[in-house]
């Protein structure tokens, strides 16, 4: 209940957070030159300056900006989170479409970075400055160094177009339609590169720290009371290292999760995946001010709800955390 | 079945021949039924109707789905579509299209005068970019019978004139699902409806677009393809691997970047070329503000004309695919183009140097006469990279340029709302008719706020007698010799400069047959277009 509590609390604090975001961005964006209607122009190849000035009408950009911002704020407290002008939809239709794809990519990916960069950071720290060390921690700072849209493209170039393995983009075959656990298997393939190529810059940091962390903890006096007491190693790093290591790595997930979704916007270009990042940068270059919004909106109540799972997983690892709250 | 036994017993015979004379193969195939064929869709659209919206996003799905009234053969000719005839009036106020019998739309209504004539009033008349523009004083279109629509204009509509304008202008539209409602906001602009050789299935934002064969087509044993495929793909690079990965067949309109069209186009397995898109003509432009009291000046800008080398440009930067411009009527139009012998501005450093002497903008400090500031259009690598020449060309003869960067939306309102500039440089697609496309780039009174019209500042009494004078000019002969004058003052006066000639360049699979076969392929109905094996 404490814990509860605790999350509670902070998602309470959070909305205020979201607000100000909220109008934060809408005001950036007045800044920028030419709204909706100019991209749909620039679109359309021509138009007129009559057709223009309705289509303003139409959307309600003839209001005043203050004017604007209330009514978008208005329709907000009712939950709705407006209508898109580019897709001609219900912007919550619009991110219920994108949605799922994001998710698979940015879960997939924090699972692969989190587990290998674990298991990597471990293998490091127990061979510090021996060869393990040394290969795992080169590595770890080419994929670091690496930009993610090169990557994907190398990628693509050596596993779709050279040994054709792999598909070079989209999330699923088109062309022929599957059902149940082909579609499954079909849109994993997919989701491979995409994964690799997201998760490898996360996979450098969490290596890293993992690495850092578990050589601070193998420093300290309980570990060698337990060395004392004779355990074998293995059950030293299993029970008593890791738990205390794993700490400032779950603090990680929770404050990556925001960076994931700005680095989905490269790999969903590179992959041609359906994505919120995809869509957010489409709304910038469209003027498509409430689509923008309402991604905004959704990213941020992604990223709180996985800083909930995160403060809720710190008190199961640290019983400390959860009494002091 | 016994139609598929037959096929296939052709196709094997095909084969087989091309295995014993692959150097004949060619000439000898069989098209072959079947397939899916898949096409790089670089932006997505707000709609698919192109009775609604003309551009080429739109026609490369919309018109494989709806059908114009005319479009161009192999030879650039108008060919009749969804119209078998049509005739014009002396006076030149009263088209006659007699319409095709039989014609079906996809719901199974029949396509009658009814839905011509409820498009052109309500669509091309009123919400059609460009149309508005052609149709403007087009008063009625009767309907004595369910096969004959006659248009009525308030002046001489040049029967010429409207023909090669509705290859673009002309798509038609279903009165039965559109007449309740606001047009606008009608869900079948983005699930088209029409009468052409593919229906829409599905359209899912971010990933795809798919059209399945109509098998109740009126071209009788076409289409030959099963579906088609648009997979919306951003990022240039990416088209290019999915095209060597075979995920896709067709990457139109230059939509991948300069150098992998030329890599590409060593591939055996591809074919690059601009073969197909001789009606998509582009000019380079370099627009002037008039505002700026520099370049009201025409030896500032005549003077900048002459320091920018463009052979140069166009030899290292854009390759094969782009040749030097001679005006706005570029050199594929074989209705108007007046030759090179209109005023030019070959490349002569010196000149231009003397020219900004001359309009008393001496070198001060430094070298420097003044500055600019450039806005280029963010469409294509070839206009970022002009801007960055024009800016050191510029440099040279002691006029600062200072780049600024826009993405479309800024581009167009700051050019042609705002005015926020002082040179700006993008495209000019030129229609078939100069009427249709080029001549509001010079017309004056152009209401602020249009995108691609006369946002200069320029007014000149006489170019605007010319534009108005061709517009109606019922007598071709006439019409081309009044062109021809426009075109003589247009590079004259400079305005605008268009000193480089583009046609988009096409991508495609080698595997694919009856490609690039008209003037405005990428745009057509591709209800030829097949897959060998």
């Amino acid at each position: 209940m404490r814990i509860l509590g605790l999350a509670g609390r902070r998602l309470a604090a959070s909305i205020p957070t979201l607000i100000l975001i909220l109008i934060g961005v809408f005001l950036l964006l007045q800044f920028a030159p030419g709204d909706t209607v100019d991209a749909m122009m620039a679109q359309m190849g021509g138009g007129d300056a009559a057709t223009a000035k309705e289509l303003r009408r139409f959307y309600g950009l003839d209001l005043s900006v203050t004017a604007q911002l209330g009514n978008y704020l208005w329709r907000l407290v009712r939950f709705d989170l407006g209508f898109s002008s580019i897709y001609g939809k219900p912007v919550a239709t619009v991110i219920a479409e994108r949605l799922p794809a994001t998710i698979l990519l940015m879960t997939a990916s924090l699972s692969f970075a989190f587990f290998f960069g674990l298991i990597l950071g471990v293998v490091a720290a127990r061979g510090v400055n021996k060869w393990p060390d040394t290969i795992i921690s080169s590595l770890g700072l080419i994929f670091y160094a690496t930009p993610s849209f090169w990557f994907g493209l190398m990628a693509i170039v050596v596993f779709s177009v050279y040994l054709q393995w792999l598909p070079a983009g989209g999330l699923e075959d088109i062309t022929v339609a599957q059902t149940g656990i082909w579609r499954t298997i079909d849109i994993a393939k997919h989701l491979v590169l995409p994964t690799l190529t997201l998760g490898l810059i996360f996979l450098a940091i969490y290596l890293r720290i993992m690495r850092a962390s578990m050589l601070e903890v193998l420093n300290l006096d309980f570990v060698r009371t337990a060395r004392a007491k004779g355990l074998d190693e293995t059950s030293v790093v299993v029970r008593h290292v890791l738990r205390n290591a794993l700490l400032p790595m779950v603090t990680l997930i929770g404050l990556q999760a925001g960076t994931m979704l700005g680095g989905s916007v490269v790999v969903e270009s590179v992959f041609s995946l359906p994505g919120l990042g995809r869509l957010a940068y489409e709304s910038v270059i469209q003027r498509d001010l409430n689509t923008l919004l309402g991604i905004i909106f959704v990213s941020a109540l992604l990223v709180i709800l996985v800083n909930f799972f995160v403060d809720i997983l710190y008190a199961r690892l640290d019983p400390r955390i959860s009494t002091e709250g | 079945m016994d139609f598929t036994r037959r096929a296939a017993l052709m196709t094997s015979a095909a084969i087989a021949s091309s295995v014993l004379f692959p150097e004949r193969s060619f000439a000898q195939e069989t098209p072959r039924k079947g397939g899916v064929f898949s096409v790089h869709y670089g932006a997505e659209q707000r709609m698919l109707n192109p009775s609604l919206q003309a551009s080429t996003g739109v026609y490369i799905v919309g018109g494989k789905i709806q059908e114009p009234l005319v479009d161009l053969d192999a030879r650039g000719q108008t060919v009749g579509v969804l119209a078998e005839s049509w005739e014009s009036s002396p006076d030149g106020k009263t088209i006659t299209f007699k319409l095709r019998q039989g014609v079906t739309w996809h719901d199974g209504k029949p396509f009658t005068s009814a839905d011509v004539q409820f498009t052109a009033m309500n669509m091309w008349k009123k919400i059609l970019n460009y149309g508005s523009t052609l149709q403007l004083f087009l008063t009625a279109v009767d309907t004595p019978d369910p096969l004959t629509a006659v248009f009525r204009y308030e002046r001489p509509m040049p029967l010429n004139l409207l023909l090669r304008a509705l290859p673009d202008l002309g798509y038609v539209s279903p009165k039965h699902l559109y007449e309740n409602g606001d047009i606008r906001q009608n869900p079948v602009n983005l699930a088209p409806v029409g009468t052409g050789p593919f229906k829409f299935v599905q359209y899912e934002r971010g990933q795809h677009i798919i059209a399945d064969r109509n098998p109740n087509y009126w071209r009788p044993n076409a289409p030959y393809l099963d579906r088609i495929v648009w997979r919306v793909i951003t990022d240039r690079a990416a088209a290019a691997a999915q095209l060597e990965a075979g995920q896709l067949h067709y990457s139109p309109f230059s939509g991948l970047t300069i150098s992998d069209m030329a890599r590409l186009g060593k591939d055996p397995r591809f074919i690059v070329s601009t073969k197909g898109n001789e009606g998509n003509a582009r000019t380079n432009t370099l627009e002037f503000n008039f505002r700026r009291k520099e370049l009201a000046d025409i030896r500032v800008r005549k003077a900048i004309a002459h320091a920018i080398n463009v052979p140069f440009f166009i030899e290292n930067f854009l390759g094969d695919f782009a040749k030097l411009g001679t005006g706005p009527i570029p050199s594929v139009s074989t209705d108007f183009y007046p030759g090179a012998d209109t005023p030019q501005y070959a490349y002569d450093k010196a000149l231009a140097a003397k020219l900004l002497d001359e309009a008393g903008f001496r070198a001060g400090a430094g070298g420097a006469r003044f500055s600019l500031r450039l806005l280029p259009a963010p469409w294509g690598e070839d206009v970022s990279l002009w801007a960055t020449f024009i800016q050191q060309s510029l440099s040279e003869i002691g006029v600062r340029v200072e780049i600024v960067r826009n993405d479309g939306g800024g581009f167009l309102k700051q050019v042609y709302d705002d005015h926020a500039f002082d040179i700006a440089t993008g495209w000019h697609q030129y229609r078939n008719d100069p009427a249709v496309s080029t001549t509001v780039w010079y017309r004056s009174g152009q209401p602020k706020g249009a995108p691609w019209t006369n946002q200069w500042g320029w007014t000149d009494a006489t170019i605007d007698k010319i534009i108005d004078d061709a517009a109606t000019e019922v007598d071709p002969v006439k019409r081309k010799a009044l062109y021809r004058d426009f075109v003589t003052r247009a590079n004259g006066e400079l305005p605008i400069w268009m000193p480089i000639e583009q046609i988009f360049v096409t991508v495609i699979n080698a595997k694919a047959r009856n490609h690039s076969n008209t003037p405005r392929w990428g745009s057509s109905t591709w209800h030829d277009l097949w897959l060998a094996e």
